[in-house]
């Protein structure tokens, strides 16, 4: 199984932190109509390190994502950025905040408004960024730079609005944004559940590609334990909005501790084997 | 957006009522250019004239005249001349008489007179009748024969010694053609109880009124619209506020609201653009509650986070990401709330609480009229009717529109 890797996971136990938690909680409504999403979850993500963050729909793994990204206020905790308790209470905080996280959604359709031309979208990453004084000439250098990384032709997408691209294409374009922006944590909320495997596996190159060359760190959230496997450092497995296991990739999946990791893993449908679904019983206890 | 103009003017249902609403709009431009004036001007002396094309008498005597033997002229002259109660009393002479009248159609003037003529007697003094009605009888059995006459009707006027001297006389085979006449009027409309043309007032009161609904309207979505993008991208103590608020003007019937401010301003400030202003401070609820609950549905999408995490402002965020999704149906709330800006205005005009003016005439001022002289008790329906009409179709007109609209940008609604 060791041979499907196509990389080398490393141990980051001692790499410098870029985002950690303590006691992470979120409750939607109050009273009899409490729901707990994510219950006291602590994270430690390292800088370069490949996170995934695997578990079934409704686990809380996209109200952690949130929470992360600061999208969501956190009900309880901590979260530490970069070894600081971190402050996104004004405006100006959350923009600067901005600048070091990204995330790419997992609907490539409803992530841009389709109202606005690529350039548009391209362009506010390099303002961003601090590039708003450069030379027309320079960003479009950089917008071609960025559009090459992910293998599309910046002349051809110019002018041109996201809904007549295929969904392949926008999730790379999404990826060409993050590429311009460089920040240091790009999450990825099941950036790939929404194209076909042959987009899957360019999507998931860039991604590391972004890993090595950028020396990002990338928190990758999927349902899909095998993918998880595949290409991360470490896993984090939620359930119910706890981590019910963690750690490097290779010791969770191929030694799992927690029953319900054990259950994602049998879940994974195997060509040439029989699936096996005897675990499904552990989902009606 | 090249593409969703040419889905909407595709729709039967927008293109119909569209090209109604033209239709009005045309009319009102092009009406008093051809018929200039001031549209509340007091022509007629009177309570209102009959619609129909108006013969100066003065002009026609003064106007060269032709000969013409037309064999129907006296009976269509007597048909004319015999007035309803005159045939009523016809019939019942020949009652009193003991005529077999089973037959006799009273509308039909011929066999009327054949039997007038063969049954009438001045001498016969029937029991139990009045002197009085006895004469009247009489008067009207004369003028019958002098109608059938043709008698001569000479023109006379006072010479310099202050006689009176024949200078022409008019037979009964005299015509003058129409348009050699002086002054010819055409009230297509009638009158009103003021004696103004009701056609030049009705068209001057459309425009007035299609512009109260625009104010209305415009000040109605601008208010909704603003407040419920506020309302539904901020939530919380802000969502809170305005909702409570929100559900104070609605708990409150609109139209109460709009009496008791109406009535509050006072007569004499009441303009047509206060008034109108007055019906979108108060209509501009509904619009509020169903633009927060789509910003709400939008606020949490993909494409607005995104936005949010390229760090731009609250006012970009709404302006670009969260009002160009909602703009279709903000259309499409502004021209319901246009209709019905315009039929408050009549409501409340109706109930004499409408603009105070004299200048100007809306649709409401023109049915408070109408009913205050009451043109509905005594048959003048040119007076209230064709405004009636406007009203309806205009709200028509722009009701289809809208259906039309939401047919386009809802696809579940399509047929």
């Amino acid at each position: 199984m060791n041979e499907d890797r196509i990389v080398e996971s490393k141990d980051f136990t001692n790499a410098p932190l870029c985002l950690s938690g303590r006691g992470v909680t979120k409750v939607f409504g109050i009273g009899d109509k409490k729901t707990v999403a994510v219950d006291h979850v602590d994270f430690d993500f390292h800088v370069g390190e490949f996170v995934s963050i695997v578990g079934e729909s409704g686990s809380g793994k996209t109200t952690l994502s949130k929470m992360l990204l600061g999208l969501l206020n956190h009900t309880e905790g901590e979260i530490l950025f970069m070894g600081q308790p971190r402050d996104i209470s004004t405006g100006k905080k959350k923009k600067e905040y901005w600048k070091g996280i990204q995330a790419i959604f997992q609907d490539p359709f409803s992530s841009f408004n389709t109202f606005q031309k690529i350039d548009t979208v391209l362009l506010d990453c390099i303002n961003m960024r601090g590039g708003k004084h450069l030379s027309k000439e320079k960003k479009i250098e950089m917008m071609t730079e960025a559009c090459s990384f992910v293998n599309l032709k910046f002349a051809e997408l110019t002018n041109k609005y996201p809904f007549e691209l295929s969904g392949g294409q926008m999730q790379r374009l999404m990826i060409a944004r993050i590429f311009l922006l460089k920040p240091k944590i790009l999450l990825a909320d099941e950036p790939t559940s929404m194209v076909d495997a042959c987009s899957r596996a360019t999507i998931l190159d860039m991604l590391l590609q972004l890993r090595d060359e950028v020396g990002m760190t990338i928190i990758f959230i999927t349902h899909d334990i095998g993918l998880a496997y595949y290409i991360s450092d470490t896993v984090y497995i939620m359930e119910h909005g706890k981590f019910v296991e963690y750690g490097k990739a290779d010791e969770v999946i191929l030694k799992p501790q927690a029953a319900y990791t054990k259950r994602l893993i049998s879940d994974v449908p195997k060509i040439h084997e029989e699936w096996d679904l005897s675990t499904v019983d552990l989902l009606a206890k | 957006m090249k593409n969703t103009l040419r889905q909407v003017f595709h729709s039967p249902k927008f293109v119909g009522g569209f090209s109604i609403f033209m239709v009005i709009l045309v009319i009102l431009f092009i009406y008093p250019l051809i018929n200039p004036g001031d549209p509340l001007e007091m022509i007629g002396v009177g309570t209102f004239a009959e619609p129909g094309i108006y013969v100066s008498m003065y002009d026609a005597t003064k106007t060269d005249y032709e000969t013409l033997r037309l064999p129907d002229a006296g009976d269509k002259r007597v048909a004319a001349a015999l007035k309803e109660e005159d045939r009523v009393a016809m019939v019942e002479w020949f009652t009193v008489m003991e005529i077999d009248i089973s037959e006799l159609d009273i509308t039909d003037t011929d066999a009327l007179l054949d039997l007038w003529s063969e049954h009438y007697d001045e001498s016969i003094k029937p029991k139990g009748m009045t002197m009085a009605k006895r004469n009247y009888y009489k008067r009207l059995n004369r003028s019958l024969a002098d109608l059938r006459a043709g008698d001569t009707i000479i023109i006379a006027e006072e010479n310099e010694e202050g006689v009176l001297e024949q200078t022409d006389k008019i037979t009964a085979t005299d015509y003058v053609r129409v348009g050699a006449v002086a002054n010819v009027k055409l009230l297509p409309l009638g009158t009103d109880n003021f004696g103004r043309d009701v056609l030049k007032q009705l068209v001057s009161a459309t425009g007035t009124s299609i512009i109260i609904g625009l104010i209305a309207g415009t000040v109605a979505t601008l208010i909704g619209l603003t407040l419920g993008l506020l309302s539904g991208y901020l939530g919380g103590f802000v969502d809170d506020f305005i909702m409570f608020v929100t559900n104070v003007f609605t708990v409150i019937p609109g139209f109460v609201l709009l009496i008791l401010i109406s009535y509050s301003i006072g007569q004499d400030q009441r303009g047509a653009s206060v008034v109108a202003v007055v019906i979108g401070l108060t209509s501009w609820t509904w619009t509020c509650r169903s633009v927060r609950s789509q910003v709400i549905s939008l606020r949490n999408r993909d494409h607005v986070n995104l936005s949010k995490l390229s760090g731009h402002s609250l006012f970009r965020i709404v302006m670009t990401d969260i009002l160009p999704y909602i703009a279709s149906y903000v259309v499409m709330a502004f021209i319901l709330q246009v209709s019905s800006g315009i039929l408050s205005e009549a409501q409340l005009s109706l109930l004499g609480l409408g603009p105070k003016t004299t200048e100007t005439a809306t649709l409401g001022l023109m049915m408070n009229w109408a009913m205050l002289y009451s043109a509905h008790t005594n048959g003048s329906w040119w007076a209230y009717f064709p405004v009636i009409l406007t009203i309806t179709l205009i709200s028509f007109s722009l009701n289809l529109m809208n259906t039309g609209l939401d047919q386009v940008f809802n696809p579940t609604l399509r047929d």
